[in-house]
């Protein structure tokens, strides 16, 4: 029996803090130790301890960080550069703007950390251009470290020195891609690009860069202040430490619930109050909608990388999006399709054709258009682009349509039968309780 | 169109491509090794000469083995994987998941597609059609599916430029024609815009496709998105006969291919040859054909009549006319003409020697000097690639080019995108010295020597010092405008002497080096034998089957103008001069109203034939079998490829002329005319020397006026850009070029005035032109500053343009 005790708040320790974006009320709370820490350790030694920890990254990929530090070549004279990825633009995804929202301060202090540990001078956090809130507020905490001296020449007597330019998107999920994310800090096009070269070697203006997520170098801090022990001692065998487990959709109180990786939707439902009031789960997305649905069936998954790899799905960005029996699948599926088709960059056929194709058959199956070929034809066109798009956006594009396929094929079929689409939208949505007078 | 790995030396790398071994070159792409066991693997993005991107996704391929035991879980472009030791790869020839894949993409770039192949200029020659047809299904899933397909549109075509345009409908975004701009000539004027499926070729705001190479994006393109207006809705490929030729507007000698139809030339495109112009050419090759057609064309003999008018002749009565007035002339001059092929270069060499038995003869119809003469005899004639001479090759392997006189960009495309290709990719250093920096050199990455006009023996000089490290591995390009100042060419042989730095004369128009060869100087014979030199004389009189020839040199162009005025000479046989290309345009026309006879052989009227008293027409290109020597000595010949019985050659007009006069010249046809040349040859003998001219010094005292520069931009006003008029909106427009000080002061137009006449245009300000300077395109205002402005080398005067 899971209790409100499973929770491991770190990163959201302060959210509850009054006014607790400020610098004073980070420092307050132990904010900044662990930079004077690291700022007498060797940088290696940095490297290694996010290597013992076991951080993995938190963007989705699960790439583990410290190992991705260690490719950085140390011998290039170019300088190098650390790069944050805060274009967080994923449906259902919402972790790491209420992070910099709230404790701006535990981004910037992993940044210093993590640029000291890779010898780069310069840092760049590229953040969501629609987010304007979360860059003031980011903008505001990296001045509040100047002035502090976190930041600029010789911090904190060091020798060492860095620069953070906290940079706008201009609104292109495909940023979020780090490829693009550099071609749009360079100011080009905001398009992957090709790899190799990789960004260790080749990334910003060419020079060896790091991406990392915002939640893997906010968590950098707590590695360095308790230890990679104290970090590898959360989580799963393969599955280290803490994440933020972004739980929305129909349950009784969405919200941010940082836990142990490997905790399960059941936990987590019954620590957001379960699903909302008289209904049931019907499916749910483990990592936002590029990870392939999952259904009841799949209460009991550990959420850690390999428990949801081995259900065939992702954990992601663990965007827990949970939906009840109102929902029509084929609707929401669709309104995911009209979002890839619309964010595609264009680059690659398989991505911009196929999203395009994929919207109007799922539009027409939606208002019971069509036929039960088209399903097939759906799954062939999934094929098709699966694996065959320049980058993972395609793959992404496939991965509600396939899945939900292959969980509620009934449901489509029902659209053809009925002639249109049998739900009630008006049902799934959060005032339907007041709009039909139904006691919760 | 893909180049075949042929170097030694390179290290190879053993694939198996479906089950076929082969052994490649490290790093070449999968996509290439498929070709050497001969599968083609279908491709839209993939471009040989441009960087890969990897976009289109049309070439999928299945690795199952990347070369360490393992493979990749997905399909692979084969278009941006480079081989690997031991790698196996399987194509569509023996892979289910490659051939699915390559049709899959297939089916998605035809379901936004129009498919108005019929109405489409590419249908007929489109790889979207053609691989469609071979990669893909034969119905379409799309119209069929959901509600019934619904294509994306766009409003039909719009202007990348005034010649070339686009339909976004029919684009699939391969990324050729922008990749082409940014990475070829360096003019990424055009990009992607929008995103999706919206995603579209675009232009900035008043900023369109101006680049002199644009019309390459139109023949790369893989679609029938890109068109021109000169071509489009003209005709279908499959009824258009293609022939290989070379282009005549410039000294490169680049490959093209000429489409016609029914005895018309209907479009021109570029040919393929790795080792002179790869697969590109200028817009002026490309376009400029149309002059051969203008309405002022020659279509027959004219003979001036009694009423002094001209009326028509035959052939036999003209060639009889012609012989009769040149013998009773009293002195005839041949000015030949920088467009000749090198075989009627040769017919007017011989014509002059054996017919007229002159050495008056020049083919420069351009200032010139007889240091020019001399430099070209000493150290240009016969020299050529077999014999060691520079090539395009080696400007890629040279550690450093100098360019004196020379702006490639504007009079020598080939060899600029060879330049940059070379200071991008190969670490070549490229020096100019010119006046400022102009836009091409920036884009070769190149360094100014900032040199004013008339200073260049100087700055010639000054690169003598360690600091500029010119070696064996340089080379230096001269232009023909070095020709205007004395001592310049004498600097530059010098220079190459105490460096050991290799020499190429790059000239502006494609008959020049052909002219020079053949001996149209009045101090050479063909195959580079000095006049001078008696042995030399003796053989080629040998070789044309004469006694002997004239032993004197010649006079040069401004000395056979300089001589009619005089009345030491009364007659002038002119091949296509037009006098205000000449150095001093209103004496040339003088001349030509006061010789006694004129003859003029050329395609369409002009001053010059208005003047004669017979004139001849002449075969355009088109018409007739011919070679043009480009600036590497490298003979490019082409063959006939319009029958015109009514059009005939140079040489064959002359031949008809010398028969009527009694001493033939031993040919009629271009096919006699090669023999003739075999069999003479370049010379063996002693090469002529050249005598060093000491530069003229500046004594013009500050304030006296400015110094002029200038050159002719590729697109002008020039006589074989006519008929074409969007190509010639195409044109940089014709602006002054000076300091801020003279804009600041002279206001947005300027007035320049020199000795000859005044030329009010446009100022922009060049921030790093040398001091007292000006520059002015030669050729795109009035009637081109050699009549409108100034003589050579004078100065000139900078006034507000309303002043």
């Amino acid at each position: 029996m899971s209790t409100i005790d499973t929770l491991t708040p770190v990163l959201t320790d302060d959210w509850d803090a009054e006014q607790s974006w400020k610098l004073a009320t980070y420092e307050s709370r132990g904010g900044y130790e662990a930079l004077r820490t690291a700022l007498g350790m060797a940088p290696d030694d940095i490297v290694a301890a996010v290597k013992d920890s076991g951080l993995r990254g938190r963007g989705g990929a699960g790439f583990p960080t410290g190992m991705k530090w260690s490719f950085i070549p140390q011998d290039n004279p170019k300088p190098k550069y650390l790069v944050v990825n805060a274009d967080e633009s994923e449906p259902g995804t919402c972790k790491d703007t209420p992070l910099m929202m709230a404790s701006p301060h535990t981004l910037v202090e992993g940044v210093i950390i993590s640029s000291f540990a890779i010898r780069a001078n310069h840092a760049f956090i590229y953040i969501r251009g629609e987010i304007l809130h979360v860059i003031r507020r980011v903008q505001a905490a990296v001045a509040e470290a100047y002035a502090a001296g976190h930041l600029g020449k010789d911090i904190h007597g060091s020798g060492y020195d860095l620069d953070v330019v906290v940079h706008a998107g201009a609104g292109a999920y495909i940023c979020g891609e780090e490829t693009a994310l550099l071609e749009g800090l360079e100011g080009r096009r905001g398009q992957p690009r090709l790899r190799p070269p990789f960004p260790a070697v080749a990334g910003l203006y060419a020079s060896p860069t790091v991406i990392n997520n915002v939640e893997s170098i906010a968590s950098v801090p707590s590695i360095i202040s308790h230890g990679a022990e104290w970090f590898a001692s959360m989580g799963t065998e393969k599955s280290k430490g803490y994440g933020i487990f972004s739980v929305s959709g129909h349950v009784e109180r969405p919200g941010q619930y940082e836990a142990p990786l490997g905790i399960t939707l059941r936990e987590l439902l019954e620590m957001s109050g379960g699903v909302r009031h008289g209904h049931r789960l019907k499916f749910w997305t483990p990592g936002g909608s590029s990870t392939p649905l999952l259904t009841d069936e799949h209460l009991d998954v550990p959420l850690d990388f390999e428990g949801v790899a081995g259900v065939g799905s992702m954990l992601g960005t663990r965007a827990l999006q949970v939906f009840d029996e109102t929902t029509c699948v084929v609707r929401a599926v669709l309104r995911w399709t009209e979002f890839y088709k619309h964010e595609s960059c264009g680059k690659c056929t398989p991505c911009r054709e196929g999203t395009w194709w994929l919207v109007q058959t799922l539009a027409a199956l939606e208002r019971g258009e069509g036929s039960e070929a088209d399903l097939d034809l759906l799954l062939d066109q999934c094929d098709n682009i699966l694996g065959r798009s320049f980058c993972a956006l395609g793959d992404g594009a496939t991965s509600p349509i396939s899945s939900s396929i292959q969980f509620f094929r009934d449901e489509y079929l029902a659209h053809l039968t009925h002639g249109g689409c049998p739900f009630d939208p008006a049902a799934s949505t959060a005032w339907a309780g007041s709009l039909t007078g139904a006691a919760k | 169109m893909t180049t075949t790995p042929d170097k030694t030396g390179v290290e190879l790398v053993s694939v198996t491509i479906d089950g076929i071994q082969v052994d490649v070159p490290k790093d070449t792409l999968v996509i290439r090794a498929a070709e050497q066991v001969g599968v083609q693997v279908p491709r839209f993005c993939d471009h040989p000469l441009l960087a890969p991107v990897g976009a289109c996704r049309q070439c999928l391929v299945d690795v199952p083995d990347a070369g360490n035991g393992r493979g990749f879980p997905k399909p692979q472009a084969a278009c941006t994987l480079p081989v690997a030791p031991g790698m196996v790869v399987n194509t569509q020839v023996t892979s289910e998941v490659a051939d699915k894949a390559q049709q899959g993409v297939m089916e998605f770039l035809l379901i936004n597609h129009p498919l108005d192949c019929p109405v489409c200029d590419k249908g007929g020659e489109c790889p979207l059609q053609n691989q469609a047809m071979s990669n893909g299904r034969g119905e379409s899933r799309f119209v069929g599916s959901g509600a019934g397909g619904v294509k994306r549109t766009f409003p039909k075509p719009i202007n990348l430029s005034p010649q070339v345009l686009l339909d976004r409908e029919r684009c699939i975004v391969c990324q050729r024609c922008t990749r082409f701009a940014a990475e070829i000539p360096g003019d990424p004027f055009i990009a992607l815009v929008e995103r999706g499926a919206q995603q579209q070729i675009g232009i900035a705001e008043n900023a369109p496709f101006l680049s002199y190479f644009s019309g390459n994006t139109i023949q790369i393109c893989p679609v029938g998105a890109l068109t021109s207006e000169s071509y489009r809705f003209r005709s279908r490929p499959f009824d258009l006969v293609s022939s290989p030729s070379v282009g005549e507007h410039d000294a490169c000698g680049s490959a093209i291919r000429v489409d016609h139809r029914r005895g018309k030339v209907m479009r021109r495109l570029s040919g393929d040859d790795p080792e002179v112009n790869e697969e590109w050419i200028t817009d002026k090759d490309r376009f400029a054909f149309t002059y051969a057609t203008e309405a002022d064309r020659i279509t027959y003999p004219q003979v001036r009549d009694t009423d002094g008018s001209l009326r028509p002749a035959s052939w036999i009565e003209a060639f009889a006319v012609a012989a009769r007035g040149l013998r009773e002339a009293g002195g005839v001059g041949v000015l030949a003409g920088g467009r000749l092929t090198a075989e009627d270069a040769f017919a007017y060499s011989t014509f002059a020697r054996v017919a007229l038995g002159t050495n008056d003869i020049d083919f420069r119809a351009r200032p010139h000097s007889a240091e020019e003469a001399e430099f070209l005899a000493a150290h240009v004639v016969t020299t050529g690639p077999e014999a060691g001479a520079v090539t395009y090759a080696d400007l890629e392997s040279a550690s450093t080019v100098v360019l004196v006189g020379l702006e490639p960009e504007d009079e020598a495309g080939a060899v600029f995108l060879r330049l940059r290709k070379a200071a991008l990719h190969h670490g070549t250093r490229v020096l100019a010295l010119a006046p400022y920096t102009t836009r091409g050199l920036g884009k070769m990455n190149g360094t100014l020597v900032p040199t004013a006009p008339g200073e260049e023996p100087a700055a010639v000089a000054g690169l003598l010092g360690t600091e500029h490290g010119l070696d064996a591995r340089s080379v230096v390009m001269v232009g023909e405008r070095l020709a205007t100042v004395p001592g310049a060419l004498t600097a530059v042989a010098d220079l190459v002497a105490k460096t050991g730095a290799r020499l190429a004369w790059v000239p502006r128009r494609a008959g020049d080096r052909g002219a020079l060869e053949a001996g149209c100087l009045p101090g050479l014979l063909p195959g580079g034998r000095p006049v001078a030199d008696a042995a030399a004389r003796v053989d080629a009189a040998a070789s044309w089957g004469v006694d002997t020839l004239p032993d004197t040199p010649g006079r040069n162009g401004d000395a056979i103008v300089a001589a009619v005025l005089a009345g030491e000479l009364g007659g002038l046989v002119v091949g296509g001069v037009d006098p205000l290309d000449t150095t001093d345009p209103a004496a040339t026309r003088a001349a030509v109203e006061q010789a006694s006879f004129v003859v003029a052989l050329d395609l369409r009227a002009s001053d010059v034939t208005r003047a004669a008293d017979v004139v001849l027409p002449v075969a355009p290109v088109t018409d007739k079998a011919g070679s043009f020597v480009n600036w590497e000595g490298r003979v490019r010949s082409f063959e006939r490829i319009l029958a015109n019985p009514a059009s005939l050659p140079d040489s064959r007009v002359l031949a008809g002329i010398a028969e009527e006069l009694g001493r033939p010249l031993g040919f009629r046809t271009v096919e006699d005319v090669r023999a003739q040349m075999a069999e003479m040859g370049p010379w063996d003998g002693p090469r002529a020397t050249m005598t060093p001219v000491e530069p003229v010094a500046d004594t013009a005292r500050p304030g006296e006026g400015l110094r002029l520069a200038s050159w002719k931009q590729m697109i002008d006003n020039g006589t074989m850009l006519a008929g074409d008029k969007h190509l010639a909106a195409t044109a940089r427009p014709a602006v002054a070029r000076v300091a801020r000080a003279v804009h600041d002061a002279c206001g947005p137009m300027v007035t320049v005035t020199g000795d000859r006449g005044s030329v009010t245009l446009p100022s922009e300000v060049a921030p790093d032109l040398v001091d007292d300077t000006v520059w002015l395109p030669a050729s795109s205002t009035g009637r081109g500053l050699l009549a409108d402005l100034a003589s050579p080398g004078s100065r000139v005067t900078v006034t507000g343009g309303n002043a």
